[in-house]
């Protein structure tokens, strides 16, 4: 996301030619770095003053159950620096630094802040030593306001026990002019865009007198211009004197902000390297532990018929407003049609109204035979259309069932899975069996529940599910959010595999390098409808970017 | 100044139907002079109870833990403050007593529902049965008390017209307790640091604990003070609204201040206004079956205030939101 909406804004930066798309996400990533855009006074990324060793970890060991979260980690955080963790979902990374922050108590090993490593009790002991943290899920509570949550914990009062709110205005507004973090102190939490409650979450952290800060995956929520102005503020922070241990699964925030990088797999430490003598293919092969395949292998596509045809199609959004207005469309079998745009653009309620679970204003959509116009969401699966919805907790798996159930969610009542009615629990396993094989869904066996998994298997679930019954149409929405490289890397082989059998597939991405890797054709949209389509050798990154804003 | 416009301004709607609602009465006593005060004095009596068991509700709620236990609390006190009165001949040790026995019985719903983690509906259910076998078994008949609650004016207030002389005028002091009660959670749980940290557990308890505060112990805490305040609910019906203890006396006034809580969207005042409602819903059933001009049977009459919970419900639910975390134990990171 960060890399490609970013980009357009660069017009002098030399772009990487389009039609070579052999050419890698991540080792786009890496040539994008160079030329990192960011405003003058930001980029002045220089080092600030690196001082003696603030945080010391030793040996620290963690498990759940039989599972090894972390083992035998060591590391250290110099007095203004900053330092990233990488690594892939479930590598450890939220464990330890659950552990620096007192939320989860070590088996074994030390921390030790400041020279101090008696054991940290508890977030507040962690607080009082000087370790603040941003955390991955905001710790605000969404009903109260900035001001309330700021103080939440350290509250100053009148008297003893009136809740002095004025103070705690006046220390808001003070903490984000000192930091350029603008935010409304009266404004509550529930009704601000999620960039902002974040700069609530780090000026919290702030609030209390802070000399490491830990921010996990800090920029997953956030949107370009967000990312750039948060490596900014990190950098400055840093700047003067606050050490910083931050997580990220994106390789280009680790080179833009970091000093020194520690790659994580399988909870253990598998390298310490510094940003400056690293690029973006070594640390990814460090995170994965092999050669990550840098560009997706595939053969021109050889279009058939049209499987999905979409015309003049009007849905509208929660609110009641008019999300997708007037959008025609047609995706052939055998070809990728990745749908661009930012976020917001009509894109959710187009794939939702395509399968089933949104009402059609008006307009036509037909998959095959079917008229999908009306069709529910029973009947567009069995019409042929593979879905990977793009909120994945909410629409793409239920957390409490077993993986083997989930990977028949669709077709449970029918045979194979279910005779006369009842279920066969032995086709249900031998079905996830040979589907956690096939796509390399990595758990402890098929009846983990997969809410447990991490964010890169449960998709690979998803994927699996709705790839199995070879649809006539694949369907994916943001396929790779919140996903592992490891894991992106495979995904995009099997949306291209399916595509080789002879699937149409329709990618709706919000990253422009993944469409512009995946797609043979592009159709570019804003404000709900087609503003253009393209083929990808046509494609231009800048072309697309100014068409992504609107300006056409 | 400021200020205090801004707060109009926030709770405009509730400031706009307490006057409708004022001034309605003031209307109705002026037309039917004979009969409003004492229909008002009826509702206040009535509700007296309820909004002191629905200040149980909220704080539990508010902190995250659902306590439908409320009625077995109330019982269990009204049976303790009633017999050790009688037994001891001290009314204030009765008070006392059964106050007490409402901290230990919100301190059962704090161990089992909070720190054990037990089922919190079920914890209530449990504490509830406890309390009907308890005070069914010991029951014995033929004591009274040695007193009474004492009945106060308040200087002032109750020169106030009806209002003064329905709340403030030869009330007991268990009824001045209860406005007074309301007032200080109100101001407790929205103006104190004790409130906010309280909100907080309950809405959100995990932003609760990285912020250093000790969710578990916070809850256990509340459960089991806002307990006395079941407990002076109990000795209330024992021993001020009546002066004899009968089994199963709560008669679901603790489920019905879970309603209240509910249509007063876990607010103290709003709360409070809604039991003085409920109470005179009944008051006027009560009138009806006395002048029983209407020919309108008495049973009928006499479903008036559940018919009336069930449409206020109705309108309130969706309009309000229970706290965030409400019946959700909290477990930590890695436990």
């Amino acid at each position: 996301m960060s890399e490609s909406t970013s980009r357009p804004e660069s017009e002098g930066t030399p772009h990487p030619t389009r039609g070579d798309t052999s050419q890698s996400h991540l080792a786009d990533i890496a040539t994008t770095d160079a030329a990192l855009e960011l405003p003058p006074e930001q980029s002045g990324f220089g080092e600030g003053v690196i001082g003696e060793v603030l945080l010391d970890i030793e040996g620290l060991s963690k498990s759940f159950g039989s599972v090894h979260a972390n083992r035998d980690i060591t590391l250290n955080v110099r007095r203004g620096e900053i330092v990233a963790l990488l690594g892939e979902n479930g590598a450890g990374k939220s464990t330890l630094v659950n552990q620096i922050f007192g939320l989860i108590t070590p088996d074994r090993g030390t921390v030790s802040v400041k020279g101090d490593s008696t054991p940290i009790k508890d977030p507040r002991d962690a607080i009082r030593r000087g370790v603040g943290m941003v955390h991955q899920h905001f710790q605000l509570v969404p009903v109260m306001t900035v001001a309330e949550n700021m103080v939440l914990g350290h509250e100053s009062t009148r008297a003893g026990v009136v809740l002095d709110l004025d103070s705690a205005r006046r220390m808001v507004r003070e903490l984000s002019e000192k930091h350029g973090l603008a935010v409304d102190p009266d404004a509550e939490v529930d009704d601000l865009p999620v960039g902002t409650q974040q700069r609530v979450e780090i000026l919290k952290a702030l609030s209390r007198r802070v000399d490491l800060l830990i921010l996990d995956e800090p920029t997953a929520v956030l949107t370009p211009q967000e990312t750039d102005e948060l490596l900014g503020v990190m950098r400055e922070l840093a700047n003067s004197g606050t050490s910083i241990v931050f997580i990220t699964h994106k390789l280009r925030e680790v080179l833009a902000v970091a000093d020194r990088v520690y790659v994580l797999r399988q909870g253990e430490v598998v390298g310490e390297v510094a940003t400056k003598e690293t690029d973006a293919t070594g640390l990814a092969t460090m995170m994965v532990g092999r050669e990550v395949v840098l560009s997706i292998d595939k053969e021109p596509a050889t279009p058939g018929e049209p499987v999905l045809e979409i015309e003049d199609l009007h849905v509208r959004d929660d609110r009641g407003l008019a999300a997708v207005d007037g959008f025609s469309l047609t995706v052939n079998a055998g070809e990728i049609v990745g749908v661009a745009g930012v976020e917001g653009n009509g894109q959710r309620e187009l794939v939702e109204a395509l399968a089933g679970m949104r009402k059609v204003v008006s307009g036509r959509m037909r998959l095959g035979d079917l008229d999908l116009t009306t069709a529910n969401p029973y009947q567009t699966h069995h019409a042929g259309l593979g879905h990977v919805p793009e909120d994945r907790e909410k629409h793409g798996i239920v957390g409490s069932y077993s993986i083997a159930d989930n990977l028949v969610l669709n077709e449970f009542d029918q045979a194979p899975y279910a005779k006369s009615g009842v279920r066969q629990f032995d086709a249900v396993r031998e079905n996830a069996e040979r589907l956690r094989e096939e796509f390399d869904i990595r758990s402890s066996g098929v009846f983990q529940t997969a809410g447990s998994l991490s964010g890169g298997n449960k998709q690979k679930v998803v994927v699996a599910r709705e790839m199995a019954f070879k649809p006539k149409l694949l369907m994916a929405a943001q396929p790779t959010r919140g996903v592992d490289v490891g894991s992106i890397e495979f995904i995009h082989r099997r949306i291209v595999e399916a595509r080789d059998e002879g699937a149409g597939v329709l990618l709706v991405s919000a990253e422009l390098d993944e469409i512009l890797s995946l797609s043979d054709r592009i159709a570019v949209v804003h404000g709900g409808t087609v503003v253009a389509e393209m083929r990808v050798e046509d494609a231009d990154r800048t072309e697309i970017g100014r068409l992504m804003a609107g300006d056409h | 100044m400021e200020r205090l416009s801004t707060w109009a301004s926030k709770n405009r709607t509730p400031l706009v139907i307490a006057a409708a609602v004022l001034v309605a009465a003031y209307a109705f006593n002026l037309v039917r002079g004979d009969i409003a005060p004492s229909m008002f004095g009826a509702a206040w009596g009535y509700a007296i109870p309820l909004v002191l068991a629905a200040l149980v509700g909220v704080i539990g709620e508010r902190s995250g833990v659902v306590n439908i236990g409320i009625e077995g609390q109330m019982l269990l006190a009204a049976f303790a403050g009633f017999f050790v009165a009688a037994v001891s001949g001290s009314m204030i040790v009765g008070v006392l007593a059964g106050i007490g026995t409402g901290l230990v019985a919100g301190g059962f719903l704090a161990v089992t529902a909070v720190r054990w983690r037990m089922d919190q509906i079920i914890a209530g259910v449990v504490l509830n049965i406890i309390a009907t076998g308890l005070t069914s078994f010991y029951l014995v008949s033929g004591q009274s008390l040695p007193g009474v609650i004492p009945n106060v004016s308040v200087p002032l207030l109750s020169q106030i017209p009806l209002l003064g002389e329905v709340f403030f005028s030869g009330r007991s002091v268990i009824a001045l307790i209860a406005i007074l009660a309301a007032v200080l959670v109100h101001l407790a749980l929205f103006h104190s640091r004790w409130g906010l940290r309280t909100r907080a557990v309950g809405e959100y308890p995990s932003a609760a604990d990285t912020a250093g505060i000790k969710v578990e112990r916070l809850r256990m805490v509340n459960v089991t003070l806002a307990g006395s305040l079941a407990g002076l609910a109990g000795v209330y019906l024992s021993m001020d609204a009546s002066s004899t203890f009968e089994r199963e006396m709560t008669a679901g006034r603790g489920f019905l201040a879970l309603a209240i809580m509910i249509m007063g969207a876990w607010r103290p005042l709003r709360a409070f206004s809604m039991a003085l409602f409920f109470g005179f819903v009944n008051a006027t059933a009560s009138q009806l079956q006395q002048t029983g001009g209407f020919s309108i049977p008495p049973q009928l009459t006499a479903t008036l205030p559940y018919v009336a919970t069930l449409v206020v419900l109705a309108v309130a639910a969706g309009r309000v939101r229970p706290p965030g975390a409400v019946g959700q134990p909290y477990v930590k990171k890695d436990q």
